[in-house]
């Protein structure tokens, strides 16, 4: 691991909009004004004072932050290790994708949008986009692939309760990448009313900075958790899953210059990763662009995008956010390819050695526990990014 | 140096009413490339821009969306188009041709050598909708100056002055006006806010004339952007005129005529 080499800075975007090599803002000119926007306000407007307060009351008091974090006794023993649950699947909504979209409702009211577009996979963003949108009274569009609507059905029934309009996208595989494609192409028909709240660290600049920002709290009340528990403020290891990576950077963000804390991620191995039914874009992708931005993309060697699976619909994506394609090239972060069997198992596991159904996506995460060697003092934080509610059909019908 | 190109040639002739077309390569059939346009250039096509198909076309709305995932189908990509274009500068040699399409199936092939064989065939310049002007400036201006590629540049309704005399600056040819903020094949026709911008970019003095696509689909359209600008583009309106029966040399004709007039 070669990341003792880089300087800590290396780690944030840059003020060009990139981290090393990857990032930037690959879009076309209709969408420049709204992204030009945002970029030379977002942190402005988030780190004013009042967009504090406002945001900290709702943390607080919507979300229910902070959010617990849990020592798990019996998995501890299962694993020999110290292992701790960062109980994001206690927020609101049930999942840490609230965190992003109570910022970004509150910045858009800031920039006088009106309406709000979405994407979503899980559906758990769309939901979590939802929610704020009727907290405020905004106009709320979801678009989410046709074979996802199928698969989180519970989801896209409470994004409807919440007063959304949901809209499949019908193209290509029909899931996470198709929604985002529609939802680019709305905005880019009504770019002046509207703000995209996009559900992960990806997208052009300055999308994956400011929703690594947003979530940054989840690894900010890991810190000041363990050192009450523990004595100490930094694990040796953090664990979560990556679809985009949304929750494994808030997960990883204060941590990211403590070399000495372990980052990992899990990502859907699907079928197995030389299965052709795979999402473990850092290992079958390349640097590629797509959503404007570059970054580690599963293509062909034309650079057409290829179709990813994954049983977990969050994780169904064939890019991952810049910042985790840079962490990935720099060594700074290792990157575990779970299958859907191992993240079903470990679903299942959890559920019945902590009383804590994971969503599918989240269970990626667990699966790693088994693959690393620890010793029994080494302190492990899993982000346990959401619960299984949307998944019991996909649980209950696996043959295990 | 300035690029010198078939296109700037035809610019700096006083030149009007440039009626330029958008197809896509490999549509609807793999060898139809070629046919097509030869065609559009017999029918009276002053510029023509050959669209490189790519599995995500985010700015596209569903027909030309359709036509991408048409020609991928049917196997185009980058080194077929250039096997295509092989020597269609016999067939064709004086109408400007440009390649138009999303950065990364370019960038896979290798930006550099997508240039030089571009160069090498008889293309004249590119059209990357979503390359930011930054990489524009520090990777690829010098690059495609020296193969003599025209970049094409596009502008909204809503792209500020600054910024338009940047893109003015930058541009060696003209800038792609966008008749509205919107994806490709919307068809409105011209309200008075389009009017009024596209008569503040006329009284902009630009050194580069522009065109405006989006949304023109027939004769009347043409007619109406070209009272303000240098000429117009047609692109989804052409495709679904590609989809019909009948062989591409008279689809063309029938599509041609009446907007020729
Ligand atoms: C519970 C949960 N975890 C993880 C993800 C994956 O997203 P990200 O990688 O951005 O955290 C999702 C996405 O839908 C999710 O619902």
């Amino acid at each position: 691991m070669n990341s003792t080499n880089l300087s800590p800075a290396t780690y944030q975007v840059d003020e060009h909009g990139y981290y090393g090599q990857f990032g930037g803002a690959f879009i076309p000119e209709m969408l420049h004004p709204n992204i030009e926007e945002l970029r030379s306000r977002y942190l402005e407007i988030i780190y004013a004072p009042e967009f504090q307060e406002e945001l900290q009351v709702l943390l607080r008091d919507f979300v229910g932050r902070p959010t617990p974090l849990y020592f798990a006794r019996r998995l501890s023993e299962l694993y020999n290790a110290q292992i701790y649950l960062k109980r994001e699947d206690l927020c609101h909504t049930g999942a840490h994708k609230v965190n992003n979209t109570v910022g970004q409702i509150l910045l858009a009211r800031r920039l006088g949008k009106q309406k709000i577009i979405a994407e979503t996979g899980a559906g758990q963003h769309g939901v979590a986009t939802a929610t704020v949108c009727a907290l405020m009274g905004m106009e709320c569009i979801v678009y989410m692939g046709e074979h996802d609507i199928k698969r989180q059905r519970p989801n896209v029934e409470r994004m409807k309760m919440l007063g959304a309009t949901v809209v499949p996208a019908t193209s290509g595989s029909k899931t996470l990448k198709d929604a985002t494609n529609e939802a680019m192409r709305h905005w880019i028909n009504h770019p002046q009313e509207t703000h995209y709240i996009i559900g992960s660290v990806v997208g052009p600049h300055p999308y994956p900075d400011m929703v690594a920002r947003f979530h940054a709290v989840i690894s900010q009340e890991i810190k000041s958790q363990l050192r009450e528990k523990t004595g100490r403020e930094n694990p040796d290891y953090v664990l979560a899953c990556v679809g985009g990576g949304s929750n494994a950077m808030g997960a990883f963000y204060h941590f990211l210059d403590q070399s000495e804390v372990q980052l990992i991620g899990a990502e859907a191995g699907g079928m197995g990763v030389n299965t052709g039914k795979s999402a473990a874009t850092t290992q079958l992708g390349k640097a590629g662009i797509l959503h404007g931005s570059k970054t580690l993309l599963m293509q062909t060697e034309d650079g057409q995008v290829v179709e990813p699976y994954s049983i977990s619909a969050g994780l169904d994506y064939p890019g991952i956010g810049p910042a985790h394609a840079h962490l990935f090239a720099s060594g700074r972060a290792r990157f575990y390819d779970i299958t859907d069997e191992e993240a079903m198992r470990a679903g299942l596991l959890l559920s019945r050695t902590e009383g804590i159904i994971p969503a599918i996506e989240t269970a990626h995460a667990f699966a790693v526990l088994p693959k690393i060697d620890f010793k029994t003092e080494e302190v492990v934080v899993v982000n346990l990014s959401g619960r299984g509610d949307k998944d019991l059909d996909t649980y209950i019908a696996y043959p295990y | 140096m300035p690029v010198q190109n078939r296109l700037t040639q035809l610019l700096q002739s006083p030149r009007a009413n440039l009626l330029t077309l958008y197809f896509t390569a490999g549509f609807p059939q793999l060898p139809d490339t070629l046919p097509v346009l030869e065609a559009l250039a017999q029918h009276g096509a002053d510029i023509i821009e050959i669209g490189m198909p790519f599995s995500d076309p985010i700015a596209d709305g569903p027909t030309i969306q359709q036509s991408n995932q048409r020609a991928l189908e049917n196997g185009m990509n980058i080194a077929r188009l250039f096997e295509q274009l092989a020597d269609f500068r016999q067939r064709v040699p004086d109408t400007p041709v440009l390649l138009m399409g999303y950065l990364n199936p370019v960038l896979q092939f290798g930006l550099e050598r997508f240039c030089a064989q571009a160069a090498a065939l008889g293309i004249d310049g590119l059209i990357l909708p979503d390359l930011p002007m930054r990489e524009y400036q520090t990777r690829y201006r010098g690059l495609l100056a020296q193969h003599q590629l025209s970049h094409i540049f596009l502008i909204t309704p809503e792209t500020s002055a600054d910024r338009i005399r940047t893109i003015d600056a930058e541009s060696e040819g003209f800038i792609y006006a966008v008749s509205s903020s919107s994806t490709t094949g919307k068809t409105q026709g011209l309200a008075s806010e389009q009017i009024a911008y596209f008569e503040r970019l006329q009284k902009m003095q630009l050194k580069n004339p522009f065109l405006v696509g989006f949304g023109i689909s027939e004769a009347a359209g043409f007619r109406q952007v070209c009272q303000y600008a240098r000429g117009g583009i047609i692109g989804s309106a052409f495709i679904r005129a590609l989809e019909g029966p009948g062989a591409i040399a008279e689809k063309v004709k029938a599509f041609m005529d009446p907007i020729k007039g």
